[in-house]
């Protein structure tokens, strides 16, 4: 599959995606937003915009997590017209990005359960890109194994649980455990699935996968200080197929601070300027926020080619970034606080 | 079992009953049999012309459609979010269509050249012309012919790109025009160098001096 062959298939959704790109807001776009005053105001902005008049129809106080809701669903309309036009094996590229969306849900309603919280209370809380047929029957399960044989063996997730069904109930730390080791085994299986497409796919898709698992390999490793964490359980959750593996996974599993955390990404030159002058005093950017950055710089150089699969990836990316963007700025102008309005992360 | 795999599998059987063929009649000293001279003296000139105007058209058809489905598939894509484009990248089409244009006028050319002569003929000479004429006929339409293949796809995959270049910004639009026009060249540089290739073509039986 390449650049002969692709447009015969391809070729009309990925110009409609780049189309969907070009309706990434902008810089003037972002500056007209920082300065509302009032969530109308904002309303107001995104209606000249490619949004349009998406909150046209809500009742008058806006809130911002109404306006978060109807960006996350102009987002999954789209995404899902791609999907629903989409033939082999772009649609399996497609859903692979889905499960993502899918495990998050899965924890989601795992969580609530056993918080008690009712299922149906549940389920609008669940991103609308992972949602799947057994969605309502999660509660009925109190250990891993039954949430398996119950619910989880007929949904696209099953393999991934071969490595965290063990006969502990389901509790608060198994949770996260149950995430990451999902999440794990969920990115390898993409970036297999990336190699085997070949071309500019592999190239744009396995660098954004392998700076996923990176991320996440240091984001877990920094957020186990402290916890009843072990070292070899920590090992375990990280994901294999970044730069990291396997001497930078090995060293970060030995970690028991952040400054050793640090020396382990001053081995590598794409993470070392992440590391440097992260934190979290007044004028730093906090390192969650430079990852966003370089992820948001990776994701506009998976369009600078043509004819690869990369560009359905980056543009959700893209736009996820930019729902999280538009929701920082809602917040600050709601809560009237604009001290720190300017820390979203421009994308064009 | 991949295409590429199952292709790969029919090559090799026929490798092997080629090469165990031919070892066949070497070793049982029947080499002779193997005659390439009989067969180019034996086929007239017909086949290798018709042959040739057959490659000419069709090669350049298949080059003008890939391009026009590569570039109009982008196109259609494009024109979703950026209506303005459609109307002018419709330009990529017309060079595309170009290079089905020029294998059909080489294939004109060539059949108009076609003439009937005797073949029992004993002078060496119109026996000869003949011949060459045929010859030159398939040399022509396989020039033009592939030359035409890949200047459409190479036209087509310029086209698509220059679609979703000026879906983004109309300013390049121009620019990439200039990188299609030099890829459409090249399909008028095998036409040129085919109408080298026939223009001594003489054929039928009154070949003068």
């Amino acid at each position: 599959m390449n650049s002969v062959n692709f447009n015969i298939n391809f070729g009309y959704l990925e110009g409609l995606c780049r189309g969907f790109k070009g309706g990434i807001l902008k810089q003037t776009d972002y500056i007209n937003l920082v300065q509302c005053e009032i969530l109308e105001d904002l309303k107001l902005h995104l209606q000249s915009t490619d949004y349009g008049s998406f909150l046209a129809n809500e009742p008058s106080p806006l809130s911002v997590s109404v306006i978060d809701d109807k960006l996350k669903e102009k987002l999954v309309i789209e995404f899902q017209h791609m999907r629903i036009h989409s033939v082999e094996p772009l649609s399996t590229f497609l859903d692979f990005i889905t499960y993502g969306y899918m495990i998050d849900n899965i924890i989601l309603l795992i969580t609530g359960t056993l918080h008690q919280r009712d299922i149906r209370e549940l389920i609008p809380k669940c991103h609308p890109l992972g949602s799947f047929e057994q969605m309502e029957a999660i509660h009925i399960a109190n250990t891993p194994a039954e949430l398996y044989n119950a619910v989880l063996v007929d949904t696209p997730l099953a393999p991934y649980f071969m490595d965290c069904i063990s006969e502990q109930d389901l509790d608060e730390m198994n949770i996260e455990i149950i995430r990451n080791t999902l999440y794990k085994a969920y990115l390898e299986d993409f970036y297999k699935f990336c190699s085997t497409i070949g071309g500019s796919t592999t190239e744009v898709m396995c660098e954004a996968l392998a700076f996923e698992a990176d991320r996440r390999a240091f984001i877990i490793t920094i957020n186990s200080f402290g916890t009843e964490l072990t070292k070899d359980d920590r090992a375990k959750l990280y994901p294999r197929c970044g730069k990291l593996h396997p001497d930078g996974l090995a060293k970060l599993a030995q970690a028991d601070e952040y400054e050793q955390v640090k020396v382990v990404a001053d081995y590598y030159g794409e993470y070392k300027p992440l590391f440097d002058g992260a934190g979290t005093g007044p004028g730093e950017k906090t390192l969650e926020d430079r990852f966003f950055e370089k992820e948001v710089k990776i994701m506009m150089s998976a369009f600078m080619q043509q004819f690869h699969f990369g560009v359905f990836y980056a543009y959700l990316k893209l736009k996820e970034q930019e729902c999280r963007n538009i929701i920082w700025i809602s917040e600050c102008v709601a809560q009237k606080h604009k001290a720190k309005i300017d820390s979203y992360i421009p994308i064009f | 079992m991949s295409y590429g795999s199952m292709y790969g599998g029919v090559l090799g059987i026929f490798l092997t009953i080629w090469t165990i063929t031919g070892l066949y009649y070497i070793l049982s000293g029947q080499g002779y049999r193997y005659d390439i001279g009989w067969f180019l003296e034996q086929t007239p000139p017909y086949m290798w012309a018709n042959i040739g105007i057959g490659l000419a058209i069709s090669l350049s058809v298949v080059g003008a459609a890939w391009g026009i489905l590569t570039t109009g598939a982008s196109i259609i894509g494009g024109g979703v979010k950026a209506p303005r484009i459609k109307t002018k990248n419709l330009i990529s089409i017309i060079f595309c269509e170009a290079v089905a244009i020029y294998g059909i006028i080489l294939a004109i050319v060539i059949s108009n050249l076609l003439e009937k002569y005797d073949e029992t003929t004993t002078n060496i000479k119109i026996k000869q012309y003949n011949y060459y004429s045929g010859y030159a006929m398939f040399g022509a339409g396989l020039t033009v012919g592939i030359s035409n293949l890949v200047c459409g796809i190479s036209v087509g995959i310029v086209g698509s790109g220059a679609a979703l270049a000026d879906a983004q910004n109309s300013s390049l639009f121009v620019k990439i025009l200039i990188v299609e026009i030099f890829a459409s060249a090249i399909g008028l540089f095998g036409v040129i160098v085919g109408i080298l290739q026939i223009s001594k073509v003489k054929m039928g039986d009154k070949v003068a001096d």
